[in-house]
């Protein structure tokens, strides 16, 4: 193999293998984050004797808190360093997604700093889910009557 | 059993969306917008029901779960309210995730200051 066979041979398998190692962090932190919500799943069921249902609020809440929390603590900054989509993908990453530039924006102001930044990017979140939702509205609502 | 399919589903999850920003240069802002509307649809067409008897919190910690909470509480709004459910009921099936989400959210930014900038 000459030197540039080489080079090139370096340069296709780097980047792929970065792409392997990011993406099995993701899925070791992002699988672990989600056992978090478990326990706290079945400790609100067991302890608080929380329907199945009320879980199902209760640990998003939960989940967003935490994630706010640690954000703030500058933590969560930290293991998204490692773990990418491990730490965007479950709700604590949206909870960071508000965080996150409401605290470096607060400078300008609290209201159009902290509060307007918020939603950078829980905004077109919350645009494009709530529209989805309602054109499923729409759709089962014209449709769904007739399955 | 549960934390089994947590660990596995949620990790899957994760894993695509990082595949998906590593090979296609999405940003991470796409692609919560992206598993919000894919979770709606996959709701909607009760595929989700699957992954989350599978799954457990694997499936409803990520924001996919954000997503088929909508689309469950739109149509279960549409089967008792009719027409008007279909502005009222996403919203309110995720009213609780939105709220803290805005609350503590506010709070947060407000007590703390960010730090080390990198």
């Amino acid at each position: 193999m000459t030197n540039k066979e080489y080079i090139d041979y370096v340069n296709k398998k780097t980047p792929n293998s970065k792409i392997l190692k990011n993406t099995v962090l993701a899925f070791i932190i992002g699988g672990l984050i989600c056992c978090v919500g478990q326990a706290f799943s079945d400790f609100y069921r067991i302890m608080f004797n929380l329907s199945a249902e009320d879980a199902k609020t209760a640990v998003p809440i939960t989940m967003v808190f935490l994630g706010a929390l640690f954000t703030g603590l500058n933590l969560y900054n930290k293991l998204a360093r490692y773990a990418g989509a491990g730490t965007i993908v479950p709700i604590t990453g949206f909870a960071n997604s508000i965080v996150s530039p409401a605290m470096e924006f607060k400078r300008e102001g609290l209201v159009l700093g902290l509060g307007a930044k918020m939603f950078t990017v829980a905004g077109p979140v919350l645009v494009y889910g709530i529209t989805a939702s309602v054109i499923v509205g729409l759709i089962y609502y014209f449709i769904g009557g007739m399955m | 059993m549960a934390y089994l399919g947590s660990f596995i589903v949620g990790g899957i999850l994760c894993a695509i969306a990082q595949i998906l920003i590593d090979k296609t240069k999405l940003t991470p802002a796409r692609i919560l917008v992206l598993y919000v509307v894919v979770g709606t649809v996959l709701g909607a067409l009760g595929l989700y029901d699957i992954i989350e008897r599978v799954g457990h919190a694997g499936a409803t910690v990520p924001l996919m779960g954000f997503g088929n909470t909508l689309a469950k509480g739109v149509m279960k709004a549409v089967n008792e309210k009719g027409f008007i459910g279909i502005f009222t009921g996403g919203i309110t099936a995720a009213a609780g995730g939105i709220t803290a989400s805005i609350l503590f959210g506010f709070l947060v930014a407000l007590i703390f200051t960010p730090k080390d900038k990198y």
